[in-house]
Protein backbone atom coordinates (compact mmCIF):
# COMPACT_ATOMS: atom_id res chain seq x y z
CA UNK A 1 0.00 0.00 0.00
CA UNK A 2 1.43 3.35 -1.18
CA UNK A 3 2.11 5.76 1.86
CA UNK A 4 2.05 8.93 0.41
CA UNK A 5 0.47 9.53 -3.18
CA UNK A 6 1.02 12.62 -4.92
CA UNK A 7 0.13 14.10 -8.74
CA UNK A 8 2.09 17.59 -10.23
CA UNK A 9 1.70 18.40 -13.98
CA UNK A 10 5.42 17.00 -15.33
CA UNK A 11 5.44 19.88 -17.68
CA UNK A 12 2.92 23.19 -17.66
CA UNK A 13 3.23 26.73 -19.77
CA UNK A 14 4.30 29.72 -17.43
CA UNK A 15 1.18 31.75 -15.92
CA UNK A 16 -1.23 28.10 -16.28
CA UNK A 17 -3.28 27.41 -13.18
CA UNK A 18 -2.37 23.59 -12.38
CA UNK A 19 -3.97 21.17 -9.53
CA UNK A 20 -2.05 19.59 -7.26
CA UNK A 21 -2.74 16.21 -5.36
CA UNK A 22 -1.90 15.04 -2.43
CA UNK A 23 -2.82 11.75 -0.48
CA UNK A 24 -1.42 9.77 2.66
CA UNK A 25 -2.98 6.55 4.36
CA UNK A 26 -3.12 7.15 7.94
CA UNK A 27 -5.57 6.41 10.28
CA UNK A 28 -7.47 9.26 11.59
CA UNK A 29 -7.78 8.32 14.92
CA UNK A 30 -10.22 10.91 16.32
CA UNK A 31 -9.62 10.03 20.21
CA UNK A 32 -13.46 9.60 21.08
CA UNK A 33 -14.15 6.28 20.29
CA UNK A 34 -14.18 3.52 23.17
CA UNK A 35 -13.00 0.02 23.21
CA UNK A 36 -15.64 -2.78 23.81
CA UNK A 37 -13.52 -2.68 27.68
CA UNK A 38 -14.50 1.32 27.92
CA UNK A 39 -11.24 2.50 27.48
CA UNK A 40 -10.33 5.35 25.46
CA UNK A 41 -8.85 4.27 21.94
CA UNK A 42 -6.10 7.17 21.96
CA UNK A 43 -5.96 10.02 19.15
CA UNK A 44 -3.76 9.35 16.47
CA UNK A 45 -4.26 12.01 13.26
CA UNK A 46 -2.21 13.95 11.27
CA UNK A 47 -2.34 17.39 12.41
CA UNK A 48 -0.30 19.37 9.52
CA UNK A 49 -0.17 19.16 5.91
CA UNK A 50 2.20 21.64 3.85
CA UNK A 51 3.40 22.11 0.70
CA UNK A 52 6.79 23.94 -0.31
CA UNK A 53 7.44 25.37 -3.58
CA UNK A 54 11.76 25.84 -4.11
CA UNK A 55 11.59 26.07 -0.26
CA UNK A 56 8.89 28.42 -0.39
CA UNK A 57 5.36 27.65 1.43
CA UNK A 58 2.58 27.90 -1.16
CA UNK A 59 -0.48 25.69 0.89
CA UNK A 60 -0.83 24.44 4.38
CA UNK A 61 -3.34 23.05 6.33
CA UNK A 62 -4.37 22.33 9.84
CA UNK A 63 -6.05 18.83 10.85
CA UNK A 64 -8.13 18.42 13.09
CA UNK A 65 -10.43 14.68 14.43
CA UNK A 66 -13.49 15.04 12.32
CA UNK A 67 -11.27 14.70 9.00
CA UNK A 68 -11.67 11.43 7.57
CA UNK A 69 -9.10 8.63 7.40
CA UNK A 70 -6.54 8.69 3.95
CA UNK A 71 -6.47 13.02 3.84
CA UNK A 72 -6.85 13.84 0.60
CA UNK A 73 -6.00 17.32 -0.27
CA UNK A 74 -5.93 19.06 -3.64
CA UNK A 75 -5.62 22.44 -4.81
CA UNK A 76 -4.30 24.80 -7.68
CA UNK A 77 -1.39 27.20 -7.80
CA UNK A 78 -0.07 29.06 -10.60
CA UNK A 79 3.07 27.74 -12.46
CA UNK A 80 5.97 30.35 -12.57
CA UNK A 81 9.21 28.57 -12.98
CA UNK A 82 10.47 25.60 -13.06
CA UNK A 83 11.68 23.63 -9.39
CA UNK A 84 10.45 21.08 -7.25
CA UNK A 85 7.31 20.81 -4.54
CA UNK A 86 7.74 19.70 -1.29
CA UNK A 87 5.33 17.83 0.20
CA UNK A 88 5.20 17.11 4.57
CA UNK A 89 2.73 15.59 6.69
CA UNK A 90 3.54 15.69 10.05
CA UNK A 91 0.96 14.50 12.94
CA UNK A 92 0.63 12.65 16.72
CA UNK A 93 3.13 10.51 17.65
CA UNK A 94 6.08 11.97 15.89
CA UNK A 95 4.31 10.78 12.56
CA UNK A 96 6.13 12.16 9.87
CA UNK A 97 6.03 12.05 5.74
CA UNK A 98 7.59 13.50 3.02
CA UNK A 99 7.27 13.09 -0.89
CA UNK A 100 7.91 15.52 -3.72
CA UNK A 101 8.16 16.58 -7.28
CA UNK A 102 9.46 18.20 -10.05
CA UNK A 103 7.85 20.26 -12.85
CA UNK A 104 9.14 22.10 -15.78
CA UNK A 105 7.44 25.48 -16.43
CA UNK A 106 8.21 26.74 -20.14
CA UNK B 1 -34.42 -19.18 -1.37
CA UNK B 2 -35.66 -15.71 -2.48
CA UNK B 3 -38.66 -15.78 -0.57
CA UNK B 4 -40.47 -13.03 0.50
CA UNK B 5 -42.34 -13.21 4.23
CA UNK B 6 -45.01 -11.19 5.40
CA UNK B 7 -44.88 -11.09 9.13
CA UNK B 8 -47.90 -10.64 11.04
CA UNK B 9 -47.23 -7.78 13.09
CA UNK B 10 -48.13 -4.43 11.69
CA UNK B 11 -47.00 -1.29 11.96
CA UNK B 12 -50.05 0.81 13.58
CA UNK B 13 -49.90 4.23 13.23
CA UNK B 14 -48.20 3.76 9.03
CA UNK B 15 -51.05 0.99 8.85
CA UNK B 16 -53.84 4.04 9.72
CA UNK B 17 -51.80 6.64 7.39
CA UNK B 18 -51.93 4.81 4.55
CA UNK B 19 -55.78 3.57 5.20
CA UNK B 20 -56.46 7.03 5.06
CA UNK B 21 -54.72 7.96 2.00
CA UNK B 22 -56.11 4.84 0.11
CA UNK B 23 -59.38 6.04 1.22
CA UNK B 24 -59.02 9.41 0.48
CA UNK B 25 -59.03 8.11 -3.44
CA UNK B 26 -62.06 8.89 -4.90
CA UNK B 27 -62.98 5.76 -7.16
CA UNK B 28 -61.46 2.67 -5.64
CA UNK B 29 -63.82 0.38 -3.83
CA UNK B 30 -64.15 -3.28 -3.64
CA UNK B 31 -67.50 -2.94 -5.63
CA UNK B 32 -66.05 -0.61 -8.56
CA UNK B 33 -64.62 -2.48 -12.07
CA UNK B 34 -61.41 -3.90 -11.83
CA UNK B 35 -58.37 -1.51 -10.60
CA UNK B 36 -55.86 -1.38 -13.40
CA UNK B 37 -52.39 -1.61 -12.01
CA UNK B 38 -49.58 -1.03 -14.83
CA UNK B 39 -45.71 -1.85 -14.53
CA UNK B 40 -43.03 -0.29 -16.00
CA UNK B 41 -40.13 -2.54 -16.88
CA UNK B 42 -40.07 -6.45 -17.06
CA UNK B 43 -37.46 -7.04 -15.16
CA UNK B 44 -36.60 -9.18 -12.22
CA UNK B 45 -38.82 -6.75 -9.80
CA UNK B 46 -41.53 -5.74 -12.71
CA UNK B 47 -42.37 -9.41 -14.24
CA UNK B 48 -42.32 -10.64 -10.59
CA UNK B 49 -44.53 -7.58 -9.32
CA UNK B 50 -47.04 -8.13 -12.50
CA UNK B 51 -47.03 -11.69 -11.51
CA UNK B 52 -47.65 -11.57 -8.22
CA UNK B 53 -50.98 -8.92 -8.81
CA UNK B 54 -52.27 -11.21 -10.86
CA UNK B 55 -51.99 -14.05 -8.73
CA UNK B 56 -53.28 -12.64 -5.63
CA UNK B 57 -56.42 -10.84 -7.72
CA UNK B 58 -57.28 -12.53 -10.56
CA UNK B 59 -59.22 -9.22 -11.64
CA UNK B 60 -56.89 -6.78 -11.45
CA UNK B 61 -56.18 -5.27 -15.04
CA UNK B 62 -52.29 -5.39 -14.96
CA UNK B 63 -50.30 -4.01 -17.85
CA UNK B 64 -46.48 -4.91 -18.30
CA UNK B 65 -44.80 -2.14 -20.45
CA UNK B 66 -41.60 -3.31 -21.34
CA UNK B 67 -39.86 -2.44 -24.82
CA UNK B 68 -37.66 -5.46 -25.02
CA UNK B 69 -38.85 -8.26 -26.26
CA UNK B 70 -36.82 -10.61 -24.87
CA UNK B 71 -35.12 -9.90 -21.24
CA UNK B 72 -31.27 -10.46 -20.72
CA UNK B 73 -30.46 -11.29 -16.90
CA UNK B 74 -27.45 -10.04 -15.16
CA UNK B 75 -26.97 -12.78 -12.48
CA UNK B 76 -24.24 -15.19 -14.00
CA UNK B 77 -23.48 -12.69 -17.08
CA UNK B 78 -20.11 -12.44 -15.75
CA UNK B 79 -19.95 -16.09 -16.97
CA UNK B 80 -20.67 -15.57 -20.43
CA UNK B 81 -17.73 -12.93 -20.54
CA UNK B 82 -15.48 -15.18 -19.38
CA UNK B 83 -16.71 -18.05 -21.91
CA UNK B 84 -18.12 -20.22 -19.27
CA UNK B 85 -21.80 -19.72 -20.76
CA UNK B 86 -24.04 -18.99 -23.40
CA UNK B 87 -25.68 -15.23 -23.55
CA UNK B 88 -28.93 -17.61 -24.36
CA UNK B 89 -28.73 -18.65 -20.94
CA UNK B 90 -29.64 -15.01 -19.95
CA UNK B 91 -32.40 -14.72 -22.01
CA UNK B 92 -35.90 -15.02 -21.59
CA UNK B 93 -39.74 -14.02 -23.16
CA UNK B 94 -42.59 -12.49 -21.35
CA UNK B 95 -45.22 -15.45 -23.31
CA UNK B 96 -46.02 -17.27 -19.60
CA UNK B 97 -46.75 -13.89 -18.42
CA UNK B 98 -48.44 -13.13 -21.68
CA UNK B 99 -50.31 -16.62 -20.93
CA UNK B 100 -51.35 -15.58 -17.46
CA UNK B 101 -53.60 -12.26 -18.26
CA UNK B 102 -51.07 -9.72 -17.98
CA UNK B 103 -51.25 -7.21 -20.83
CA UNK B 104 -47.85 -7.34 -22.17
CA UNK B 105 -47.16 -3.31 -24.29
CA UNK B 106 -43.99 -3.63 -26.19
CA UNK B 107 -43.55 -0.30 -26.27
CA UNK B 108 -41.17 2.27 -24.62
CA UNK B 109 -42.76 5.02 -22.29
CA UNK B 110 -42.56 8.53 -23.96
CA UNK B 111 -43.91 10.44 -20.34
CA UNK B 112 -45.89 10.01 -17.47
CA UNK B 113 -48.92 12.32 -16.31
CA UNK B 114 -49.21 11.58 -12.79
CA UNK B 115 -52.18 13.97 -12.17
CA UNK B 116 -54.41 12.30 -14.77
CA UNK B 117 -52.75 8.77 -14.06
CA UNK B 118 -52.00 8.22 -17.54
CA UNK B 119 -49.07 6.42 -19.19
CA UNK B 120 -48.08 8.08 -22.42
CA UNK B 121 -45.95 5.52 -25.50
CA UNK B 122 -43.93 6.21 -28.11
CA UNK B 123 -47.03 5.43 -30.44
CA UNK B 124 -49.04 8.37 -29.50
CA UNK B 125 -51.27 5.83 -27.02
CA UNK B 126 -52.43 6.64 -23.36
CA UNK B 127 -53.01 4.45 -20.59
CA UNK B 128 -54.33 4.99 -17.57
CA UNK B 129 -54.11 3.85 -14.36
CA UNK B 130 -55.16 3.34 -11.20
CA UNK B 131 -51.64 2.37 -9.61
CA UNK B 132 -48.27 2.77 -11.02
CA UNK B 133 -45.28 0.36 -10.69
CA UNK B 134 -41.98 1.86 -11.69
CA UNK B 135 -39.30 -0.95 -12.10
CA UNK B 136 -37.06 1.01 -14.61
CA UNK B 137 -33.62 -0.48 -13.43
CA UNK B 138 -30.82 1.69 -13.64
CA UNK B 139 -29.15 4.31 -16.69
CA UNK B 140 -25.82 4.69 -16.74
CA UNK B 141 -24.39 7.85 -16.36
CA UNK B 142 -22.68 9.36 -19.76
CA UNK B 143 -22.28 12.95 -18.34
CA UNK B 144 -20.45 11.83 -14.93
CA UNK B 145 -17.67 10.52 -15.94
CA UNK B 146 -15.52 12.85 -18.46
CA UNK B 147 -14.67 11.04 -21.66
CA UNK B 148 -17.27 7.97 -21.34
CA UNK B 149 -20.19 8.41 -23.12
CA UNK B 150 -22.11 5.70 -25.29
CA UNK B 151 -19.74 6.03 -28.37
CA UNK B 152 -16.78 5.46 -25.58
CA UNK B 153 -18.85 2.75 -24.74
CA UNK B 154 -18.43 0.74 -27.79
CA UNK B 155 -14.75 0.88 -27.55
CA UNK B 156 -14.70 0.77 -23.64
CA UNK B 157 -17.53 -1.59 -22.30
CA UNK B 158 -19.43 -1.17 -19.06
CA UNK B 159 -21.56 -4.40 -19.65
CA UNK B 160 -23.72 -3.49 -16.85
CA UNK B 161 -26.29 -3.98 -18.72
CA UNK B 162 -26.70 -7.45 -19.93
CA UNK B 163 -26.74 -8.00 -23.64
CA UNK B 164 -24.66 -6.55 -26.30
CA UNK B 165 -22.04 -4.97 -23.72
CA UNK B 166 -21.87 -8.44 -22.41
CA UNK B 167 -20.90 -9.91 -26.03
CA UNK B 168 -18.61 -7.26 -26.70
CA UNK B 169 -16.27 -7.13 -23.70
CA UNK B 170 -16.16 -10.75 -23.95
CA UNK B 171 -14.98 -10.77 -27.46
CA UNK B 172 -12.22 -7.93 -26.77
CA UNK B 173 -11.31 -10.29 -24.14
CA UNK B 174 -11.01 -13.67 -26.03
CA UNK B 175 -9.25 -11.27 -29.09
CA UNK B 176 -6.68 -9.79 -26.57
CA UNK B 177 -2.99 -10.75 -27.19
CA UNK B 178 -1.43 -12.94 -23.77
CA UNK B 179 0.27 -10.35 -21.87
CA UNK B 180 -2.34 -7.62 -22.06
CA UNK B 181 -4.03 -6.21 -19.13
CA UNK B 182 -7.66 -6.09 -18.77
CA UNK B 183 -8.67 -3.13 -16.37
CA UNK B 184 -11.88 -2.71 -14.95
CA UNK B 185 -13.11 0.88 -13.20
CA UNK B 186 -15.28 0.89 -10.48
CA UNK B 187 -17.56 3.51 -9.14
CA UNK B 188 -18.54 4.34 -5.94
CA UNK B 189 -21.46 3.74 -4.27
CA UNK B 190 -24.90 3.27 -4.85
CA UNK B 191 -24.17 0.47 -8.16
CA UNK B 192 -26.19 -2.35 -9.26
CA UNK B 193 -25.15 -5.55 -7.50
CA UNK B 194 -22.29 -4.48 -5.77
CA UNK B 195 -19.99 -7.05 -5.44
CA UNK B 196 -20.20 -7.80 -9.49
CA UNK B 197 -16.87 -5.99 -10.23
CA UNK B 198 -14.98 -8.27 -7.75
CA UNK B 199 -16.99 -11.65 -9.51
CA UNK B 200 -15.99 -10.68 -12.67
CA UNK B 201 -12.70 -9.94 -12.15
CA UNK B 202 -12.48 -12.80 -10.20
CA UNK B 203 -13.87 -14.96 -13.90
CA UNK B 204 -11.82 -13.09 -16.52
CA UNK B 205 -8.84 -14.19 -14.11
CA UNK B 206 -9.78 -18.02 -14.38
CA UNK B 207 -10.16 -17.29 -18.40
CA UNK B 208 -6.85 -15.43 -18.60
CA UNK B 209 -5.05 -18.14 -15.94
CA UNK B 210 -5.61 -20.97 -18.51
CA UNK B 211 -5.61 -19.34 -21.77
CA UNK B 212 -3.60 -16.48 -21.66
CA UNK B 213 -1.41 -16.52 -18.30
CA UNK B 214 0.75 -13.88 -18.87
CA UNK B 215 -2.10 -11.76 -18.68
CA UNK B 216 -3.27 -9.77 -15.39
CA UNK B 217 -6.43 -7.83 -14.36
CA UNK B 218 -6.24 -4.33 -12.82
CA UNK B 219 -9.16 -3.33 -10.41
CA UNK B 220 -9.24 0.62 -10.30
CA UNK B 221 -11.77 1.18 -7.10
CA UNK B 222 -13.49 4.37 -6.17
CA UNK B 223 -14.18 2.17 -3.02
CA UNK B 224 -11.68 1.39 -0.18
CA UNK B 225 -14.35 -1.61 0.84
CA UNK B 226 -15.95 -3.51 -0.72
CA UNK B 227 -19.03 -6.68 -0.21
CA UNK B 228 -17.07 -9.77 0.56
CA UNK B 229 -14.01 -8.43 0.66
CA UNK B 230 -12.20 -11.03 2.82
CA UNK B 231 -13.70 -13.92 0.94
CA UNK B 232 -12.40 -12.43 -2.54
CA UNK B 233 -8.95 -11.50 -1.08
CA UNK B 234 -9.03 -14.90 -0.09
CA UNK B 235 -9.90 -16.77 -2.86
CA UNK B 236 -8.07 -14.24 -5.02
CA UNK B 237 -5.06 -15.64 -2.87
CA UNK B 238 -5.62 -19.23 -3.53
CA UNK B 239 -6.56 -19.47 -7.16
CA UNK B 240 -5.19 -16.08 -8.73
CA UNK B 241 -2.02 -14.91 -7.02
CA UNK B 242 -0.21 -12.34 -9.03
CA UNK B 243 -3.43 -11.73 -11.97
CA UNK B 244 -5.47 -9.80 -10.36
CA UNK B 245 -4.39 -6.59 -8.87
CA UNK B 246 -6.08 -3.83 -7.03
CA UNK B 247 -5.61 -0.19 -6.58
CA UNK B 248 -8.48 0.86 -3.34
CA UNK B 249 -9.75 4.86 -3.33
CA UNK B 250 -7.09 5.20 -0.72
CA UNK B 251 -4.35 3.84 -2.62
CA UNK B 252 -5.49 6.71 -5.59
CA UNK B 253 -7.76 4.32 -7.56
CA UNK B 254 -10.47 5.96 -8.46
CA UNK B 255 -10.81 6.92 -12.10
CA UNK B 256 -11.72 10.25 -12.73
CA UNK B 257 -11.56 10.36 -17.02
CA UNK B 258 -11.25 7.98 -19.79
CA UNK B 259 -9.41 8.37 -23.36
CA UNK B 260 -11.44 5.92 -25.51
CA UNK B 261 -9.33 7.11 -28.39
CA UNK B 262 -6.05 5.43 -27.02
CA UNK B 263 -8.18 3.31 -23.87
CA UNK B 264 -6.29 4.88 -21.45
CA UNK B 265 -8.10 5.53 -17.91
CA UNK B 266 -6.47 8.36 -15.59
CA UNK B 267 -7.41 8.09 -11.85
CA UNK B 268 -6.17 10.80 -9.40
CA UNK B 269 -2.49 9.60 -9.17
CA UNK B 270 -1.73 7.83 -12.21
CA UNK B 271 -2.64 6.91 -15.93
CA UNK B 272 -3.15 3.18 -17.10
CA UNK B 273 -3.25 1.76 -20.86
CA UNK B 274 -5.30 -1.35 -21.09
CA UNK B 275 -5.54 -3.78 -23.88
CA UNK B 276 -9.52 -3.93 -22.54
CA UNK B 277 -10.82 -1.29 -20.68
CA UNK B 278 -14.31 -2.04 -18.73
CA UNK B 279 -15.72 1.14 -17.86
CA UNK B 280 -18.56 0.39 -15.55
CA UNK B 281 -19.49 4.14 -14.73
CA UNK B 282 -21.66 5.87 -12.22
CA UNK B 283 -25.61 5.34 -12.34
CA UNK B 284 -29.20 6.25 -11.16
CA UNK B 285 -32.79 5.16 -11.35
CA UNK B 286 -33.80 3.93 -15.00
CA UNK B 287 -34.58 7.00 -17.64
CA UNK B 288 -38.70 6.11 -16.69
CA UNK B 289 -37.83 7.50 -12.83
CA UNK B 290 -36.32 11.04 -14.38
CA UNK B 291 -39.47 11.30 -16.89
CA UNK B 292 -41.76 10.61 -14.47
CA UNK B 293 -40.54 13.03 -11.62
CA UNK B 294 -40.40 10.04 -8.95
CA UNK B 295 -36.35 10.49 -8.76
CA UNK B 296 -34.91 13.12 -6.56
CA UNK B 297 -31.40 14.73 -6.51
CA UNK B 298 -29.68 11.91 -5.76
CA UNK B 299 -31.07 10.03 -9.16
CA UNK B 300 -32.77 7.50 -7.25
CA UNK B 301 -36.40 7.14 -6.44
CA UNK B 302 -37.47 7.68 -2.07
CA UNK B 303 -40.17 5.41 -1.27
CA UNK B 304 -42.04 4.20 1.93
CA UNK B 305 -40.54 1.07 2.92
CA UNK B 306 -43.94 -0.30 3.57
CA UNK B 307 -45.84 0.22 0.38
CA UNK B 308 -43.06 1.18 -1.94
CA UNK B 309 -45.28 4.28 -2.50
CA UNK B 310 -43.24 7.40 -4.30
CA UNK B 311 -42.61 9.74 -2.02
CA UNK B 312 -42.71 12.26 -4.97
CA UNK B 313 -45.48 11.65 -6.74
CA UNK B 314 -49.03 9.96 -6.26
CA UNK B 315 -50.56 6.43 -6.40
CA UNK B 316 -47.09 5.54 -8.22
CA UNK B 317 -45.03 2.88 -6.63
CA UNK B 318 -40.97 2.43 -7.25
CA UNK B 319 -39.05 -1.19 -6.64
CA UNK B 320 -35.85 -2.30 -7.94
CA UNK B 321 -32.86 -1.21 -9.03
CA UNK B 322 -34.20 2.58 -8.87
CA UNK B 323 -35.31 3.15 -5.70
CA UNK B 324 -33.39 4.35 -2.36
CA UNK B 325 -34.22 0.92 -0.93
CA UNK B 326 -31.61 1.68 2.52
CA UNK B 327 -29.85 -1.50 3.46
CA UNK B 328 -30.78 -3.07 0.21
CA UNK B 329 -29.08 -3.98 -2.35
CA UNK B 330 -29.49 -3.34 -6.02
CA UNK B 331 -29.98 -7.01 -6.79
CA UNK B 332 -32.21 -9.13 -8.87
CA UNK B 333 -32.83 -11.41 -5.67
CA UNK B 334 -33.95 -8.11 -3.67
CA UNK B 335 -36.10 -6.66 -6.89
CA UNK B 336 -38.12 -9.73 -6.95
CA UNK B 337 -38.44 -9.47 -3.20
CA UNK B 338 -39.84 -6.28 -3.67
CA UNK B 339 -42.07 -6.70 -6.70
CA UNK B 340 -43.70 -9.44 -4.67
CA UNK B 341 -44.08 -7.20 -1.38
CA UNK B 342 -45.14 -4.34 -3.47
CA UNK B 343 -48.07 -6.30 -5.48
CA UNK B 344 -49.21 -7.22 -1.79
CA UNK B 345 -49.39 -4.06 -0.74
CA UNK B 346 -51.20 -2.15 -3.38
CA UNK B 347 -53.93 -4.89 -3.54
CA UNK B 348 -54.08 -3.85 0.42
CA UNK B 349 -54.61 -0.45 -0.91
CA UNK B 350 -56.63 -1.10 -3.61
CA UNK B 351 -58.95 -3.15 -1.10
CA UNK B 352 -58.81 -0.54 1.40
CA UNK B 353 -56.92 -2.54 4.04
CA UNK B 354 -53.75 -1.41 6.18
CA UNK B 355 -50.53 -2.86 4.01
CA UNK B 356 -48.54 -4.95 6.54
CA UNK B 357 -44.99 -4.06 6.68
CA UNK B 358 -43.10 -6.69 4.46
CA UNK B 359 -39.71 -7.89 5.79
CA UNK B 360 -37.74 -8.89 2.79
CA UNK B 361 -35.04 -11.29 2.18
CA UNK B 362 -32.42 -10.80 -0.65
CA UNK B 363 -29.26 -13.44 -1.70
CA UNK B 364 -26.73 -13.00 -3.39
CA UNK B 365 -23.72 -15.36 -5.12
CA UNK B 366 -20.40 -14.35 -6.13
CA UNK B 367 -18.93 -17.19 -8.08
CA UNK B 368 -15.22 -16.48 -8.49
CA UNK B 369 -14.43 -19.91 -10.12
CA UNK B 370 -16.49 -23.17 -11.99
CA UNK B 371 -17.23 -24.82 -8.23
CA UNK B 372 -15.94 -21.76 -6.50
CA UNK B 373 -18.77 -19.28 -4.99
CA UNK B 374 -19.93 -17.84 -1.61
CA UNK B 375 -22.85 -16.16 -1.06
CA UNK B 376 -24.52 -13.12 1.33
CA UNK B 377 -27.94 -13.53 2.72
CA UNK B 378 -30.05 -10.42 3.92
CA UNK B 379 -33.39 -9.68 6.01
CA UNK B 380 -34.76 -5.96 5.57
CA UNK B 381 -37.25 -4.24 6.70
CA UNK B 382 -38.53 -0.53 7.24
CA UNK B 383 -37.30 0.87 10.19
CA UNK B 384 -37.16 4.95 10.71
CA UNK B 385 -38.31 5.18 7.53
CA UNK B 386 -35.97 3.12 5.22
CA UNK B 387 -35.27 -0.27 4.72
CA UNK B 388 -32.85 -1.38 7.54
CA UNK B 389 -30.73 -4.92 7.57
CA UNK B 390 -32.10 -7.08 10.58
CA UNK B 391 -31.23 -10.27 12.10
CA UNK B 392 -31.18 -12.85 10.53
CA UNK B 393 -28.97 -12.83 7.78
CA UNK B 394 -25.69 -14.67 7.24
CA UNK B 395 -22.25 -14.16 4.68
CA UNK B 396 -20.35 -17.57 4.00
CA UNK B 397 -17.90 -18.21 6.30
CA UNK B 398 -14.14 -16.83 5.21
CA UNK B 399 -12.68 -20.34 6.67
CA UNK B 400 -14.99 -22.92 4.89
CA UNK B 401 -13.07 -25.68 2.87
CA UNK B 402 -13.53 -26.44 -0.75
CA UNK B 403 -16.13 -28.41 -0.36
CA UNK B 404 -18.90 -25.66 1.09
CA UNK B 405 -17.16 -23.25 -1.19
CA UNK B 406 -18.37 -26.41 -4.11
CA UNK B 407 -21.97 -26.59 -2.67
CA UNK B 408 -22.25 -22.70 -2.80
CA UNK B 409 -21.86 -23.03 -6.42
CA UNK B 410 -24.44 -25.66 -7.26
CA UNK B 411 -26.67 -23.22 -4.65
CA UNK B 412 -26.02 -20.35 -6.93
CA UNK B 413 -27.18 -22.47 -10.02
CA UNK B 414 -30.12 -23.83 -8.73
CA UNK B 415 -30.94 -20.22 -7.02
CA UNK B 416 -30.74 -19.07 -11.11
CA UNK B 417 -32.77 -21.66 -12.19
CA UNK B 418 -35.18 -20.65 -9.05
CA UNK B 419 -35.65 -17.25 -9.81
CA UNK B 420 -35.94 -16.74 -13.36
CA UNK B 421 -38.52 -19.61 -13.58
CA UNK B 422 -40.28 -18.41 -10.55
CA UNK B 423 -40.62 -14.80 -12.89
CA UNK B 424 -40.70 -15.51 -16.56
CA UNK B 425 -41.20 -19.70 -16.54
Amino acid sequence: MASALINVPKRAKRGDIIEIRALTSHIMETGYRRKASGEIVPRDIITSFTCRFNGQEIFRADLFPAIAANPYFSFFTTARESGRFEFEWTGDNGFSQTASAAITVE
Amino acid sequence: MNTLRQVGRRDALRGVAALAASLALPSITHAQPAARVIVVGGGFGGAACARALKRIDAKLAVTLIEPNKTFTACPFSNEVIAGLRNIEAQQFGYGKLAAEGIDIVAQAVKAIDPQRRAVMLADGTSLSYDRLVLAPGIELRFDALPGYDESAAQKMPHAWQAGEQTLLLRRQIEAMEDGGLVAIAVPANPLRCPPAPYERASLIAHYLKSRKPRSKVLILDAKDNFSQQRLFEKAWNELYDGIIERIALSDGGRVTSVDASTNTIITEFGDHIAAVANIIPPQRAGRIAAIAGAADKTGWCPIDPVTFASKLLPDVHVIGDACLGGAIPKSASAASAQGKACARAIFDLLSGKAPETPKLSGICYDTVAPGYAFSLAGLYQSKDDIFAEVEGGGSSAVDAPREVRAREAEAARNWYTTITEETFG
